[in-house]
């Protein structure tokens, strides 16, 4: 009994992790990520003194975004942008820029 | 022993489709693979040049070709700098050596007809350019025929729009420069929807600040059509009473009927100015509508956000200020490059035969001028809504500057060499 239940478990997680990976398309974080690059550059590498994100170590960009949603990190605009994206879409595009090369 | 010479020829040959399939095991990835098709892209703006950029960054072996009248990407964004002289046309004016490094056909034309069901296009001249899929990035055109008199102004050059940067934007800088000390600068906004909301406030702004300085007689008079400022409203009242009282003249509800020579006719006034500046009434470019694809009040292209195909004409994908803008969707250079990366993901896909992104986001930020040293911003995010099938601004997201400042005079300027980069590949 103890085993099927553990079978069932094992069966559930997986029929999770299917529908987790079915839910998110493949391409989402780059998707969601090009957003950012009309003022952070393309895949992050930044032009002049604008901050370039390539290279971002994941958990500093969810803190900063973090910090820009709840309003303890004051900004001109990025507390505004913050808002406008989920926490789920925020690790995606953390893991995302982390991923790219900081030099171009 | 001939026998066996055939035999070696044959494994040769064999060897040679091996090689071939290895390689088109690799299309996407090497060059030399099999094109996953060819999308033409017409009109080098923010929306076509950055959906051409996009599909070469993303898509490895897609043929694109992008169709552009201009030799060079004149910036509208921070144009308004170069009426009052704090920026040169050299300052908005970009190449596209960028593109054509990345791989993509620049092909300086007139697209003058489209056959969406032979799926090809024809160029003036008479070149053909066949497509699988095909981007539309036309921007705006305008209906001068709802003013009297100011089409044929607009031909003689009297009358200046400067809401298509370039050769307009020189002159019309030429003229305020011309303009005698009291003179009267009198700029006329077309009712909503028209290309960048904040664009003529930014503008009164700009020009007032040169004037102010330069002919400290002379008046901007802004006559509106619409019942109040159309974007970072508190914001620009502000500007104008504290940094232009005196100079600078608002009125709403002031819409122009009627141009003779420097003679502007409201409904209820007439008035005279040394430099007319009419911001015509706009509607989808025209190759939207020679196309057959303007289906929303008559001026505009609906089209799917999910992969901005046209709803007029599936296969055809329009961006940018043609398209009948969802909620709260400005019609601006930001917006149009983030249509231009939701078309381009998309035609990636379908080209492929896959799924393509059921949660699309994107979002805008426009910088304005409130003098030559400070800016303010709008700023907005809007989720794909996958019951209304439409972007949705997210609630308690985006927003305007506390107060107009030099920070984000320094992000205007940074924001504009950032997106043409992103835009050109510079």
């Amino acid at each position: 009994m103890k085993k099927q239940l553990r079978i069932g478990a094992a069966l559930l997680a997986l029929l999770g992790a299917c529908g987790l990976a079915q839910a998110q398309h493949p391409h989402l974080a780059r998707n969601l990520a090009a957003t950012c690059a009309n003022c952070h550059g393309t895949n992050g590498h930044a032009r002049g003194d604008m901050k370039p994100l390539a290279g971002m170590p994941s958990d500093k960009m969810i803190a900063m975004l973090g910090d820009y949603k709840s309003g303890n990190q004051p900004a001109t605009i990025m507390h505004q942008i913050a808002k406008g994206y989920t926490d789920e879409q925020i690790k995606l595009m953390a893991a995302f820029f982390a991923a790219q090369p900081a030099k171009k | 022993m001939n026998e066996y010479r055939i035999g070696r020829r044959q494994w040769l040959s064999a060897g040679a489709a091996l090689a071939a399939t290895t390689l088109a095991g690799c299309a996407g990835v090497s060059p030399s693979g099999p094109s996953l098709g060819r999308v033409v892209v017409v009109g080098g703006g923010y929306g076509g040049a950055t959906t051409a950029r996009y599909l070469k960054l993303w898509g490895g072996n897609v043929d694109v070709t992008l169709v552009e009248r201009n030799a060079d990407f004149v910036s509208c964004p921070i144009s308004n700098l170069v009426l009052g002289g704090y920026k040169q046309m050299s300052d908005i004016t970009r190449g596209y050596s960028g593109l054509k490094a990345v791989g993509v056909k620049v092909v300086q034309g007139d697209v003058t007809a489209v056959d969406v069901a032979a799926k090809k296009l024809r160029l003036a001249g008479g070149a053909e350019i066949g497509y699988d899929r095909l981007v539309l990035a036309p921007g705006i055109d305008f209906m001068t025929e709802q003013i009297g008199g100011l089409g044929p102004a607009l031909d003689s050059g009297s009358v200046l729009h400067s809401w298509k940067a370039g050769p307009q934007t020189v002159a019309l800088r030429r003229q305020i420069e011309a303009m005698p000390d009291g003179g009267v600068f009198a700029m006329f906004i077309p009712k909503a929807p028209y290309r960048c909301p904040p664009g003529p406030y930014e503008r009164a702004c700009v020009v007032a600040s040169y004037l102010k300085t330069a002919k400290p007689r002379s008046k901007v008079l802004v006559l509106d059509a619409n019942p109040e400022i159309q974007s970072k409203k508190a914001l620009f009242e502000k500007a104008f009473k504290d940094r232009y009282d005196g100079t600078l003249e608002y009125r709403a509800n002031a819409e122009l009927k009627e141009l003779s020579g420097n003679l502007a006719k409201l409904e209820f006034e007439d008035l005279r100015a040394d430099v007319l500046n009419v911001i015509p009434p706009q509607r989808a470019g025209d190759l939207a509508r020679s196309a057959g694809l303007v289906n929303i009040n008559n001026r505009w292209v609906g089209v799917n956000w999910l992969t901005m195909e046209s709803t007029a004409a599936p296969g055809v994908h329009v961006i940018g200020d043609a398209t009948f803008p969802a909620p709260a969707m400005p019609k601006s250079g930001h917006m149009a490059n983030q249509h231009a990366k939701v078309a381009a993901a998309a035609i990636i896909q379908l080209l492929k035969g896959e799924a393509v992104n059921p949660t699309p986001v994107v979002m805008n930020t426009c910088y304005s001028f409130v003098s030559a040293r400070e800016a303010v911003h709008v700023a907005s995010v809007h989720q794909f809504d996958a019951a209304d099938k439409t972007f949705k601004t997210v609630p308690g997201s985006g927003g305007v500057s506390a107060a107009a400042n030099q920070i984000e005079a320094r992000y205007a300027l940074g924001w504009a060499d950032n997106i043409w980069a992103d835009s050109l590949a510079l």
